[in-house]
């Protein structure tokens, strides 16, 4: 009898099981993400468009200032991807569904007129040990410094069965002295300096910073709150800035992997 | 008796139709209608004018779906200390807290005026997070654990601070106010009605659906615009869709945190679909940018119909299948049942609301109490769970996602055409409006005040977790500090809707 139950009870978790098919994405690199994606952005050459383009509204309609004009460029570090900009002008802006947005140099992530080839990371560009020591192996802790929950979430999913990021040797660990560098979210409050202070100085050497999220680059939306303290950046040098309200797991996974020369 | 203004849920009133009482009637009023349990309030703060503090209380009436606002004036001076609303109803103790945190109002018998957020423009700035006052207990018997502000997931930092009697927790006390990024006072700087929107969005980036559509019912009724069918089914799908999808994510990771591998893993990859449902009809798997006042920006299409039939085929089978299981699994049941209790008593003493409240048996559902958007018409029972455990907390979510996915499934069955509209006027001078929704988390309230020139001058946000917290420092008392984090996750509260 009693092997009765424990069969059965064997037959329904693997029904279970079956019941799940296949889950994992194989190759997170050339996955396309389903419906609509608002990834890097390709801004039309303005003397192609055929028709005259408000650029005063243009930079107005944009909710973080992340619009330029003289030549149009934007920048992915202080973008929400809220669309407005393609919504209002969809002849001169259109996002695609390229979610490889990341960059080592803060300046790459300023996407000009008629720039349409992808974005790269040049091997020069990264520090040599980081390629050397954690191209196998990455052990991240993250800090929320004011972090809305959304981004969040979002690496919490980069580890799920469908995105898998330890299969490439890459985890989130409980403690910052388990860990090679932390990943930032949130515009970093006031309250939150100290205590990340004191994580990053408990993260041994050699280690890495990455930036997750708009309001992590440039404090997005919220750019001009008093209750913020961003001085933890003007001390110490971001290896990685990855764009996203919130970052996409796709967006987080190809970032890392480019940055270790994985990919 | 009484003397207030009653309004309906996102109805537009002059701020000169709030009365202003003297402040014992003040006290006398507010503090009398809430000790009948269908009465609670749902925001109480401070306005400052000037060298006087106006203080504006609502009150949500249960029975006929009012909301009782009334207001007083004092002055704002540290040497004259006034009576409390929380002597009388506890309930209160949080907004006090904020008040006198804000404002420097001070009380003379309010039980405990600990610091609540540490906001940047708080009055006392000697006041710092760092030095928090905790509550201590001299004991050679016990000892103290602290956990936090970073946490050893990837979770939003708070800071908890437990007195153990050997493994048993005898007090727990959560301290808050890291994530404060001043989003009340963001709000009124920004500009453009987009740009609030967008903040909106980021108030709790988990309950995405449920803050914004309370600021965009808010906006759009401070001017005057009267949103079209489309938009308020739209909303209502998103609403239920959002809270399909998290309630998914938690039966997750409650799974994750008592060891259940098999639980963890499907529950978890079965909140992917719902997640990217939202992605192919607004592009954002949380819902950013799906919901802007006076407009539909993302009509629900036939190919959203058609994404979203095909993701309840395919979803509710198998969470259903899953759920079964665990119910099946004494090993899982024994780490959920009768742990982590919140008594109806405690949850109605301590003002709980949404899920916090139905789980021990108080009906608190804004849907159902004061209707918006299609809530009114679906029409909206409540599911009221009495025993206050964990396996209430989730029991609960299992229900409300099948709930949801019925409503969502019959609101698709017929979608009003997408109205016409022109350019969102500008908000109307002198105007109030009080706007409530249901996130999953429970009920949210925003508040905000127009001035003579139609210039936003006041802006006030609650989430849940403002009350919710203290419901899961009573549900840990007297269970092993092992079970905190169970405890924690059945709740599942936000800190940066807390911190603001």
């Amino acid at each position: 009898m009693k092997l009765n139950i424990s069969a059965a009870s064997v037959f329904s978790d693997l029904r279970i099981l079956y019941h799940q098919g296949k889950q994992y994405i194989p190759d997170v690199t050339t996955v396309e993400v389903p419906g609509i994606f608002r990834g890097r952005p390709v801004i039309s050459k303005l003397d192609t468009i055929g028709e005259p383009i408000d650029l005063r509204t243009l930079e107005e309609i944009c909710p973080t200032g992340a619009i330029k004009s003289n030549p149009v460029r934007i920048d992915l570090g202080r973008c929400v991807f809220c669309g407005e900009c393609q919504h209002k002008f969809p002849s001169l802006i259109n996002f695609t569904k390229d979610y490889k947005i990341s960059a080592v140099r803060r300046d790459d992530l300023v996407i000009g007129e008629g720039q349409h080839q992808p974005m790269v990371i040049k091997p020069e560009q990264v520090r040599k040990e980081i390629r050397k020591i954690f191209k196998r192996s990455l052990k991240l802790r993250q800090v929320s410094a004011g972090g809305d929950n959304s981004t969040e979430w979002e690496l919490n999913a980069s580890g799920n069965v469908n995105f898998d990021i330890g299969r490439f040797g890459i985890d989130f660990v409980a403690s910052p002295r388990h860990a090679n560098g932390i990943v930032i979210t949130g515009p970093i409050t006031k309250n939150m300096a100290e205590p990340l202070q004191i994580c990053y100085d408990a993260v041994p050497h050699p280690k890495i910073i990455i930036l997750a999220g708009t309001d992590a680059i440039s404090a997005g939306i919220h750019q001009g709150s008093d209750a913020l303290d961003r001085s933890f950046l003007d001390n110490h040098t971001v290896d990685l800035y990855i764009p996203g309200n919130p970052v996409h797991p796709l967006a987080f996974i190809n970032g890392v992997l480019k940055l270790i020369g994985r990919k | 008796m009484i003397n207030a203004a009653k309004i309906k849920n996102n109805q537009r009133i002059s701020v000169t139709d709030i009365p202003v009482l003297p402040y014992a009637d003040f006290l006398e009023m507010n503090t009398a209608l809430t000790k009948d349990i269908y009465f609670h309030c749902v925001n109480y703060f401070a306005w400052p004018q000037g060298h006087d503090i106006r203080l504006i209380c609502c009150i949500a009436d249960d029975t006929t779906g009012h909301i009782i606002v009334s207001s007083s004036l004092v002055v704002s001076d540290p040497s004259v200390k006034i009576p409390s609303f929380s002597a009388q109803q506890l309930a209160f103790h949080v907004f006090e807290r904020e008040i006198h945190e804000n404002t420097g109002l001070q009380y003379s018998d309010h039980p405990w005026l600990k610091p609540l957020r540490y906001p940047v423009d708080r009055s006392d700035l000697l006041s710092e997070i760092s030095n928090y006052p905790f509550y201590q207990i001299e004991s050679e018997e016990l000892h103290e654990v602290g956990v936090g502000p970073i946490h050893a997931g990837i979770i939003e930092p708070g800071h908890f601070r437990f007195i153990c009697n050997g493994e048993q927790i005898l007090h727990l006390e959560i301290q808050l106010g890291f994530q404060h990024r001043n989003v009340e006072q963001q709000m009124l700087k920004l500009r453009t009605p987009l740009q609030k929107t967008i903040l909106a969005e980021g108030i709790a980036g988990d309950t995405v659906v449920g803050h914004t559509t309370a600021f965009a019912s808010l906006w759009e009724s401070l001017c005057g615009f009267v949103p079209g069918e489309d938009m308020l089914h739209a909303r209502t799908v998103a609403s239920e869709l959002e809270r399909v999808a998290i309630h998914t994510g938690d039966l997750s990771a409650i799974c994750t945190d008592i060891a259940y591998q098999l639980g963890s893993s499907v529950f978890g990859r079965l909140r992917t679909p719902v997640i990217n449902t939202f992605q192919k009809w607004c592009g954002n798997r949380l819902a950013k940018s799906l919901i802007r006042p006076g407009r539909n920006q993302f009509p629900i299409t036939p190919y959203v119909v058609d994404a979203l039939n095909t993701l309840f085929d395919a979803y509710e089978p198998d969470l259903n299948e899953m759920y079964q299981r665990m119910k099946t699994l004494p090993s899982a049941l024994a780490r959920l049942e009768r742990t982590g209790t919140v008594t109806q008593q405690q949850a109605e003493v301590i003002g709980a609301v949404g899920m916090s409240a139905r789980t021990s048996g108080l009906i608190r559902d804004i849907r159902w109490t004061h209707p918006y958007l299609y809530y009114g018409q679906i029409p909206h029972q409540p599911i009221i769970k009495h025993h206050g455990d964990v396996y209430s907390r989730t029991q609960i979510r299992k229900q409300e996602i099948n709930q949801s996915v019925k409503y969502i499934k019959s609101l698709i069955q017929k979608v009003p055409e997408t109205s016409t509209v022109g350019e969102l006027p500008a908000p109307i001078a002198d105007s109030f409006v009080v706007s409530l929704t249901e996130g999953w988390r429970g009920e949210i309230c925003h508040c905000g005040i127009t001035d003579s020139q139609g210039k936003l001058v006041l802006y006030k946000i609650k989430d849940p977790s403002l009350h919710n917290w203290l419901a899961l420092a009573l549900a840990v008392r007297n269970n092993d500090i092992s079970d905190f984090p169970i405890c924690n996750k059945s709740f599942n509260l936000s800190y940066c809707g807390h911190d603001l």
